[in-house]
């Protein structure tokens, strides 16, 4: 097949990619969004098999890795459960770290074109940038998904001198990158390239372990950004148009949900990078010892329910790793049935993923429509009979509105205590992972009923069938 | 057992009754014994018939009820009785309760007369306005009640409809009210204008109401003025304001009094006469026919030309000045007090057996008691309420705000300025050494990002984990580079690290498309 051919294949696909991230603005869309994505990869990988003339051997390799890609990667997209959808997608992002790196070596050893001069120490830029930012995110995506699967310890790492110690990484990389420029054959030219793919993973590995639990939505979209730039850089390398749009596309989204994540957390991005965040003890113990909580029974929390008239459920965390969104789906379901106004509100952050929340209550057979944001739901608490926080803690910390010396002030939360009253469904009185007690469950209308998420939501749910 | 007694009001033109039927009911089931002077009711349209139905005894006048009663439930302030020539604080018993209207800050007399009968006096006007003394609030009450009386009044008086029509005839354009003073009364006038179709604006110096009074269907004024400067003074009441302030607000008023129809005004300050705010010659600039309602006009109004309980009309404008506005509604408005008053009393009389305890530790019956045991406890230490933030004091200096705020403003500047300047250096760089090949990728690169940053920002934050699930499948687009090695591969190990970038950009393909299918397939209406 001729260049041209290919060229426009390219653009299609370029074109089908951002129509699949157009189609995500609406649920309506978003199918066709996906199914779009699908047939620009198609038609990208079909042109690029087809302008390349090759030995049966060669496309045999090709075939057989592309078959044994797709079976293993459908076999954990249909495995998965919802609440492991964070792993998943950190597990992802580290592929196509990996991919990055192996591609920018091969691209080295075996470059496709032969450049000369300016073109190529910019090609070597390209190589090395792609290499070194594919390593990050394979090592980094590993720890993450490690984490978010509790196979890790999710708090916060902190060494001594750990920002030192990340300055010298990148300062030994720089050093070692004009070495690699400087190199008069390849294989002059490959030991600094290993040194450095070697840094950049022990880098990777070392900034991700640096970051706390609550902090994963936003890692974990940095992560989706770089993995963009290390396909771009990749581009950059092969001269591909097609892999540059689509790394840009993908490097941007990763950057604005970091952004997104970030604000709603009232931090800035810098500081969540540096990490560490939740190790510092709690200098401002707002919360008097001799406060005491109120509690509630099941019984009378369905009591409450089947007397309320407008509804609004906050999940957080807690009822992900609790598996409890179905029964709550079903409580859901009994409510509206009943005629009670039963709404959602999710906090940006809630989870450990941006959006994890409206996934996990999608599974549940929770309208989409429901589900409201923070901004859209935070009005209506004053009129809201009753409010059932479900594993949510910082996201409705009033000491982030009220408290200027709480690690967490300035950051929006879920005005929840405006509400008639708030039930608490928690564990026990631990904080949650910024590590600050919430005066929220001292306040006057505000009750617990501690338990097990899915155990307490389960007997809820029988309660309300009685 | 105590016995509760309802008197007749004899204050000129009041045809409230401290309790209904209804009430009497609820006083009974909290222990007490009702009575009630015959034609206490007759005014508000309950006859002695209702309140014997309702388990209340009948007094046949007025020394006979304040000589049984324990305590005395009543609407205005006790006082000279017309009829018998006595002082109402005379006829009472020694040590009997009362609540009723008191204002103790202008009748420190009545309290000296209460205090030497030994009397514990409860003024309803005195209660602390906090959220759960929200029930017994008689001010709010009756301020709603005057509200939207003020505005039935201004259409009585007002020649055209509030709101506009087109008829057969020809088209009517709608009456534009303006509201001055956005508490209670002056809410309840803009939601009555509202809902009778006039355009409705209301001015209040207190900021933190902006919300409330757009939510009622109000456009609302906001000054032309330099600094800002918030008006609550604490307890939920507005303050006195600078004269700067008070400047650019009769500037707002004049400009707006030629352009209106109806001005009702509501603007009190705690403990000082009515601000004068509409001047004679407002009234004069406004257009014949047009009406004013000066809800103030008992504390000498809010216009210069408003004569207190009577309509006048001056340059051909009515002047509303009655001070009687929930009377003149007095079934509804002694419903709603007999109501605040039950739950007074059930708050006095937890064990409902009749006997109402004093607990002066309660903020709530701390603040509406004002005599006890002789003993004047009058005023009751301050309770802080507002909507907002507590405000700022009205004579800040306005320089202070500037100085704190220009390095932040210049360091904004720095840093974006800087910026610029390094994506300048970058870009010039770029253009000046990078070969042309670079640099079409490069404008690809540049365009691409943009285009991301557009499209993504559009995506609903519901969707941000299909998002991520999808970039990440799109992004093994990698595998094409992986492709082209594999089939070039010169030796066994690039061979063999393209194998596997191919195999690993496949999984994440594959595996974040289906992935990303499954989840939005759960996303329903």
């Amino acid at each position: 097949m001729s260049t041209g051919f290919v060229s426009v294949a390219y653009v299609v696909a370029s074109v089908l990619f951002i129509l699949s991230l157009g189609g995500l603005s609406h649920q309506e869309s978003a199918r066709r969004g996906n199914f779009f994505g699908i047939v620009g990869i198609i038609i990208a990988v079909g042109a690029t098999i087809a302008s390349v003339s090759m030995g049966a051997g060669g496309i045999v390799s090709i075939v057989f890795a592309i078959l044994i890609g797709a079976a293993i990667g459908m076999f954990l997209a249909n495995k998965v459960e919802m609440t492991q959808m964070p792993q998943l997608v950190a597990l992802l992002h580290s592929f196509v770290g990996l991919a990055a790196v192996f591609v920018g070596f091969a691209g080295y050893l075996d470059p496709l074109v032969k450049t000369h001069g300016a073109e190529h120490t910019i090609k070597l830029v390209e190589v090395y940038l792609g290499i070194f930012i594919g390593a990050i995110t394979f090592t980094g995506s590993l720890i993450a998904c490690g984490k978010l699967d509790a196979r890790i310890p999710s708090a916060a790492l902190t060494l001594p001198g750990r920002h030192i110690m990340n300055l010298a990484a990148l300062g030994v990389s720089v050093l070692l990158g004009a070495w690699f420029l400087g190199a008069d054959s390849t294989a002059e030219g490959m030991l600094p390239l290993i040194i450095m793919t070697a840094i950049a993973s022990v880098l990777g590995v070392h900034l991700i372990l640096a970051i706390g639990g609550a902090d994963m939505p936003v890692v974990v979209s940095m992560l989706n950004s770089y993995s963009g730039w290390a396909a771009a850089s990749i581009g950059f390398m092969l001269g591909n148009d097609l892999l540059i749009v689509t790394g840009a596309l993908v490097g941007s989204s990763g950057a604005i949900l970091s952004y997104i994540m970030c604000r709603a957390m009232n931090r800035s991005f810098i500081s969540v990078i540096l990490g560490g965040f939740g190790q510092t003890t709690s200098s401002s113990a707002a919360v008097d010892g001799d406060q005491t909580v109120q509690e509630y029974s099941v019984d009378e929390v369905c009591e409450e329910l089947k007397n309320a008239s407008s509804v609004i459920i906050v999940p957080g965390y807690g009822m992900a790793v609790a598996q409890a969104q179905n029964a709550v789906g079903e409580i859901t379901k009994l409510l509206r049935d009943k005629g009670t106004t039963v709404r959602f509100g999710i906090h940006p952050v809630a989870g450990r993923l941006p959006g994890h929340m409206n996934v996990l209550l999608a599974e549940a057979k929770v309208p989409y429509d429901v589900v409201l944001e923070m901004d859209e739901i935070n009005d209506d608490f004053p009129e809201t009979d009753i409010v059932l926080v479900i594993g949510a803690n910082d996201t409705v910390n009033p000491a982030a509105m009220d408290d200027p010396n709480s690690p967490i002030a300035g950051m929006p939360v879920l005005e929840v205590w405006k509400a008639g009253q708030v039930v608490v469904l928690k564990r026990g009185m631990a904080s949650g992972y910024a590590g600050v007690d919430n005066p929220l469950f001292f306040k006057d209308n505000s009750w617990m009923l501690f338990g097990d998420a899915k155990d307490t939501v389960d007997k809820i749910l029988g309660g309300l069938r009685s | 057992m105590m016995k509760l007694g309802i008197p007749k009001e004899v204050f000129p033109d009041e045809r409230r009754v401290a309790a209904t039927p209804a009430s009497v009911e609820k006083l009974i089931k909290l222990g007490y014994e009702v009575v009630i002077q015959s034609g206490a009711g007759d005014p508000a349209h309950y006859d002695d018939d209702a309140y014997m139905a309702a388990g209340a005894a009948i007094s046949v006048d007025a020394p006979s009820l304040w000589e049984q009663s324990d305590f005395i439930l009543k609407v205005r302030a006790p006082m000279m009785h017309p009829d018998l020539d006595r002082h109402e604080v005379d006829l009472m018993k020694e040590g009997t309760l009362i609540v009723s209207y008191i204002w103790p800050a202008q009748n420190p007399e009545l309290l000296d007369q209460l205090a030497a009968k030994k009397a514990t006096v409860f003024a309803i006007d005195s209660l602390p306005r906090i959220s759960r003394a929200q029930k017994m609030d008689a001010l709010s009450a009756m301020a709603n009640i005057a509200g939207y009386r003020a505005v039935v009044e201004a259409a009585n008086h007002f020649g055209r409809f509030f709101t506009g029509q087109v008829t057969a005839a020809g088209k009517v354009p709608p009456a534009k009210v303006m509201i001055i003073g956005a508490g209670v009364a002056g809410l309840a006038s803009v939601g009555t204008a509202n809902s009778m179709g006039a355009i409705v604006r209301a001015f209040d110096t207190r900021l933190e109401v902006k919300e409330q009074v757009e939510s009622m269907g109000a456009e609302f004024l906001e000054l032309d003025f330099g600094e800002e400067e918030d008006g609550g003074g604490g307890g939920g009441y507005a303050k006195q304001m600078s004269d700067e302030f008070i400047a650019a607000e009769m500037a707002l008023f004049a400009e707006q009094a030629k352009e209106v129809d109806i001005i009702i005004t509501t603007a009190l300050i705690p403990g000082r006469p009515a601000p004068k705010l509409i001047t004679a010659a407002m009234v004069q600039s406004m257009k014949p026919g047009s009406v004013i309602v000066d809800l103030a006009s008992e504390r000498g109004g809010n216009c210069e030309l408003t004569v207190p309980g009577e309509v006048v009309v001056d340059h051909d404008v009515t002047l509303i000045g009655y001070t009687d506005l929930p009377s003149r509604m007095a079934k509804v408005s002694s419903d709603l007090y007999a109501s605040n008053l039950v739950h007074l009393l059930s708050d006095l009389t937890p064990e409902k057996d009749g006997q109402p305890q004093v607990d002066m530790e309660d903020t709530v019956v701390r603040g509406v008691t004002v005599v006890k045991d002789s003993e004047i406890t009058w005023p009751p230490p301050k309770v802080e309420v507002s909507a907002a933030a507590p405000p700022n004091q009205g004579t800040e200096e306005p320089a202070a705000a500037e100085v704190s705020e220009e390095p932040s403003l210049f360091k904004k500047w720095l840093g974006k300025g800087s910026l610029l300047a390094v994506t300048v250096l970058a870009l010039l760089g770029i253009g000046g050494y990078a070969p042309e090949s670079f640099l079409s990728h490069f404008t690809v690169f540049v365009l691409a990002c943009f285009i991301g940053w557009q499209v993504v920002w559009n995506v609903t934050a519901s969707l941000h984990t299909p998002l991520m699930s999808v970039t990440n499948a799109i992004s093994g687009i990698i595998v094409i580079g992986a492709i082209l090695h594999l089939v070039q591969a010169g030796g066994a190990a690039v061979g063999i690290m393209s194998f596997i970038a191919v195999l690993i950009a496949t999984i994440n393909i594959a595996g974040g498309f289906r992935v990303t299918h499954r989840m939005l397939k759960m996303f329903r209406k």
